[in-house]
């Protein structure tokens, strides 16, 4: 069917000036344009991101070196430092390593039960006051900005402690992005990203055999 | 007998109020649309729970895929041109105006510099074919992938730095990125994600 212009014949009324003229039903018919714009629709819908991709913002240490007096210390009983390993596996160890003892190091997972737990406990009191704000935005006691100055004065809290992510080579780009995550989760706001040291593999290969390691270089000592 | 009169009834039907839906429709997403970028590989991104949403432009955004192949996208097409340009003067390469307009058309790129010239010279199709074998070279020797940024950031200062990576992909790799950005003292970035619900947010 094509646009067709309907005339009515007939009924012709005749008009004041005399003139005959033939009264026009102007129909067009608007399948062909339906179909167009469905077309169009469709086009768009299957070519479109509606959802645009969530970010995650780090700051990463700069190269500079700092002087000594200048560094920032972390006090050993807040720090946390987390190992990531090959296989989506996981250790951490609280505060300094210890390299004699291989139980010092614990083997954990990027689960709700894993780092989070852990994570959650040492980070108590700041998370209830986040967790205690974020219902304050939701009850509109408080507007977005407020929420945002509260909660980072909130996780400046000194006592919430500061997590060290090691990454080594093995591990994949997810375990990384799981392991930040675990620090939005658990409204961590120290948190660094460094490189993985020497002792940090001695640590590594000394857990996996069971302290083997440590007792060899006991003995060579 | 009398015949039975069936009324024929027109099988016209208005379209007009279909049409306005349509075109209604239509509208939105035309006005809501940010369309799909091409990637020379497929990445999937790890999921996570941050809500930040990316920048629509100025984004310098840095792809890696799970075999560790690099590769840039610029979302203007006047940086692109004049990075290249400047990037190709800075390894003695000269890009005549065509090359110019052709490198501006694709929005992610990443050969080698010195196959940069062959490389605008293949047809369309030849190029999304050979851009997904190919890479920016990162290595320390030939660090490419650190002198495009730098140019990119020097010419656009505005530019936010994303990587979107592969959930698959090796941290060395990630590493080796990162490490060349740090030395750029580009110490903010963002990861691109796709979001994910954790259990306490789903109760």
């Amino acid at each position: 069917m094509s646009a067709e212009v309907q005339q009515s014949s007939g009924d012709g009324k005749k008009k004041r000036g005399g003139s005959k003229q033939k009264k026009m039903n102007v129909r067009v018919d608007f399948t062909p344009m339906v179909d167009m714009n469905m077309l169009l629709i469709t086009f768009f819908m299957l070519c479109t991101s509606l959802s645009k991709p969530q970010t995650m913002e780090i700051s990463m240490p700069s190269n500079d070196d700092v002087p000594e007096d200048q560094q920032t210390k972390v006090k050993a009983s807040q720090a946390v430092t987390l190992l990531l390993d090959e296989n989506n596996k996981a250790y951490y160890y609280l505060g300094e390593p210890n390299y004699k003892d291989y139980t010092s190091l614990k083997e954990t997972s990027y689960d709700a039960d894993g780092i989070r737990e852990l994570l959650l406990k040492k980070n108590r009191s700041v998370v209830a006051k986040i967790n205690d704000l974020k219902q304050q935005k939701v009850n509109l006691q408080i507007s977005q900005d407020e929420y945002n100055k509260l909660s980072s004065d909130a996780k400046g809290d000194k006592s919430s402690p500061t997590v060290i992510i090691k990454a080594t080579d093995k591990s994949t780009y997810k375990n990384l992005v799981d392991a930040l995550d675990e620090m939005q989760i658990c409204s961590i706001s120290k948190y660094v990203i460094v490189p993985v040291t020497s002792g940090d593999k001695f640590l590594l290969e000394n857990f996996k055999s069971k302290g083997a390691h440590s007792a060899n270089s006991d003995n060579k000592q | 007998m009398a015949k039975v009169k069936v009324a024929r009834k027109s099988t016209f039907i208005d379209m007009t109020a279909m049409s306005d839906v349509t075109v209604l429709l239509l509208t939105f997403f035309m006005l809501t649309s940010t369309f799909v970028k091409k990637e020379p590989v497929k990445v999937t991104t790890p999921g996570s729970v941050s809500e930040i949403k990316i920048p629509e432009t100025n984004v310098l955004q840095i792809l890696v895929d799970g075999k560790g192949k690099v590769f840039m996208s610029l979302d203007k097409q006047a940086d692109l041109a004049a990075t290249l340009e400047s990037v190709g003067g800075q390894y003695g390469i000269k890009f005549t105006p065509e090359e110019i307009n052709k490198f501006k058309l694709n929005t992610t790129f990443g050969v080698p510099i010195k196959s940069m010239k062959t490389f605008l010279g293949l047809s369309k199709e030849k190029q999304d074919e050979v851009l997904a074998n190919e890479g920016m070279p990162t290595d320390s020797v030939d660090n490419q992938f650190k002198v495009w940024v730098k140019t990119a950031r020097s010419l656009n200062p505005d530019l936010r730095i994303a990587i979107k990576a592969d959930q698959e992909t090796p941290y060395s790799v990630i590493k080796n990125v990162m490490n060349s950005l740090q030395d750029l003292k580009e110490n903010r970035y963002n990861l691109i994600t796709s979001l994910k619900v954790t259990e306490e947010e789903k109760k």
